[in-house]
């Protein structure tokens, strides 16, 4: 079970390696996710075509695209959140460390590949509690390690110093991007190899946004990270990998810099510098 | 001609204005009747005897209704202890398991069901309960205003777990919570309140039921003892003190209403409390 990454985890006092030792470009990434001619179906509307993907180990991959173009329910692939929706269905491969996904037991599927939401949808519970939660619901139940894990994320979503003094309050008093990284302390405190963010910053002010920014870089050194963006610059600064989706189809994936300065597709030269439409 | 038709605007106007106002005011001036000569009446017959001191023989004045009181608590336990589990758990399949054709199902079913006369439902639990048992009894007029307490406790779990937004469920499962955990663990505590109140205004709208109880409770002058005897309650003691032809019965029965009507409204003020409150305690 213990898989390379989560070992990583386990790991938090060392300090984050120095981000030249895992250059995306001159080293070979480890395939973390593995799409493979993937369709999902709404009914009878097809949102996914053929997306064939690898997604690599400890890096940030970031997907872009006009509003229905597909790049969320891709997330929601991925740890399966789809399914909750009713008259939906999925078709092709997808593999976890190689595995198949659709094969995985579904709630660990989910606690493997953990999800932050656009809005941030903190439990009505204590900020303690919050972070607590996935732990308790994955059936640990000792105090003491519940209280290290619950600080531990907390400092890795940098919001340990600000909250520290009222772990007992209720989440909902929180801002807005103390909010949002509280869900990613939550998501964090199960240890999750991949980590799935949808449009994770479009509710929050410029500030709060370069805070989790700052902090998604640091915490790919520790799990891989997948996000969805309408935030182009956020890609940019962001994200090792991007790929641009158009109507439901995975037009081009390649490295972030390649996609925003020479893209390939006419495609995605339109949408990145702004004539799409 | 543009003159003319302004004026019958106008006096149309002003008779519907005075209409509608006439009506409202009918209804407040009802309304603060009944509740004024309730507590006139009511208020003037209490005294310490009728919350401590069984009912008298007939012919005797003084007197209470301590057995009474007891009695709608324990006949309204049991309602309570049969009501609300089966509603809240029906209404957690409807809000978060049920298929769209199967919920309008059950939904239109529940509603009918809540339109079921309450001599009906006592009917029901006369057949159900003091027939086998060949006794009336304070578990009957539990049953009784227990099924009369299923409706409203379904509808209200229902609409109180759906205005749940969906992002709770979702962040549940995305951690790893089953759909039952995430029900138990996230969603139904953030309705509590909603819940909460819910089943107490449901509480007190039995509360006043009369007619399912006068062939399951029955009533009684004494002391029930257990669970199994018949029983004496508010709103019967009411019907029957007031059918007797005793200036002092009668001072007993209004007297009974007043308590019958504190009790609901302390229910009623205790569930909007909660609401207010749960409602804050989302706001801040």
């Amino acid at each position: 079970m213990a898989t390379p990454q989560r070992q990583v985890l386990s790991e938090s006092t060392m300090p984050p390696p120095a981000s030249d030792v895992i250059d995306p470009v001159k080293t070979h990434a480890v395939c973390k996710l593995k799409a493979t001619s993937l369709n999902f179906y709404y009914g009878s509307f097809q949102a996914l075509h053929d997306i064939s993907i690898d997604i690599s180990s400890n890096k940030i991959t970031a997907f872009i695209g006009p509003s229905g173009c597909g790049k969320s329910t891709f997330l929601r692939t991925m740890n399966r959140m789809n399914e909750a929706l009713r008259n939906t269905r999925v078709e092709g491969d997808l593999r976890l460390d190689n595995e198949d996904l659709f094969s995985i037991n579904v709630t660990d599927v989910r606690r493997r590949v953990g999800m932050v939401f656009q809005k941030s949808n903190p439990f009505p519970k204590t900020i303690f509690d919050n972070v607590a939660y996935g732990l308790r619901v994955n059936g640990i139940r000792k105090k003491s390690v519940i209280e290290g894990a619950v600080e531990k994320s907390l400092q890795r979503a940098a919001l340990w110093s600000e909250v520290k003094d009222k772990l007992h309050k209720p989440a909902s008093a929180l801002s807005g991007g103390q909010q949002q990284r509280l869900c990613i302390a939550r998501a964090l405190a199960v240890e999750p190899e991949v980590l799935l963010l949808d449009e994770p910053c479009s509710a929050l002010d410029p500030i709060a946004t370069l805070k989790i920014e700052e902090l998604l870089f640091q915490l790919k050194t520790l799990t891989t990270i997948v996000i969805v963006t309408h935030n182009m610059q956020q890609a940019a600064r962001l994200a090792d990998y991007t790929g641009f989706f158009l109507l439901g189809k995975l037009i081009e994936f390649d490295d972030t810099k390649k996609i925003f300065q020479n893209p390939s597709k006419k495609e995605t030269e339109d949408y990145v510098t702004g004539r799409f439409g | 001609m543009m003159m003319e038709i302004s004026a019958r605007r106008r006096v149309t106007n002003a008779v519907m204005l005075s209409l509608s106002g006439i009506c409202t005011l009918l209804v407040i001036g009802v309304l603060f009747f009944i509740l004024g000569y309730l507590l006139w009446e009511g208020a003037r017959s209490l005294n310490l005897d009728f919350f401590t001191k069984l009912p008298k023989p007939s012919g005797e004045t003084g007197g209470g209704m301590a057995n009474a009181i007891v009695g709608s608590g324990k006949v309204l336990l049991i309602a309570t202890l049969i009501g609300v589990p089966i509603g809240f758990l029906a209404g957690v399949f409807l809000a978060e398991y049920s298929g769209k054709m199967f919920a309008f199902t059950l939904r239109y079913t529940v509603d009918l069901l809540n339109g079921v006369p309450s001599i009906v439902v006592g009917i029901v639990a006369y057949a159900l309960v003091v027939r086998p048992m060949g006794h009336f009894s304070a578990l009957a007029g539990g049953v009784a205003l227990g099924i009369m307490m299923i409706p409203i406790a379904v509808r209200t779990t229902e609409e109180f777990l759906r205005s749940v937004p969906n992002s709770m469920r979702e962040g549940a499962m995305a951690l790893g919570a089953t759909k039952a955990k995430t029900i138990f663990t996230v969603v139904v505590p953030a309705a509590i309140s909603g819940l909460l109140s819910g089943m107490m205004l449901n509480l007190a709208r039995v509360a006043g039921e009369t007619a399912p109880l006068l062939f399951t409770a029955l009533g009684n002058m004494f002391w029930s003892h257990g669970w199994l005897q018949p029983i004496a309650t508010l709103p019967v003691m009411i019907y029957n003190y007031a059918l007797a032809p005793d200036e002092d019965l009668h001072q007993q029965a209004w007297a009974a209403g007043f308590v019958l009507l504190a009790l609901v409204l302390v229910i009623n003020i205790t569930a909007r409390l909660i609401i207010a409150r749960g409602a804050a305690g989302l706001r801040r």
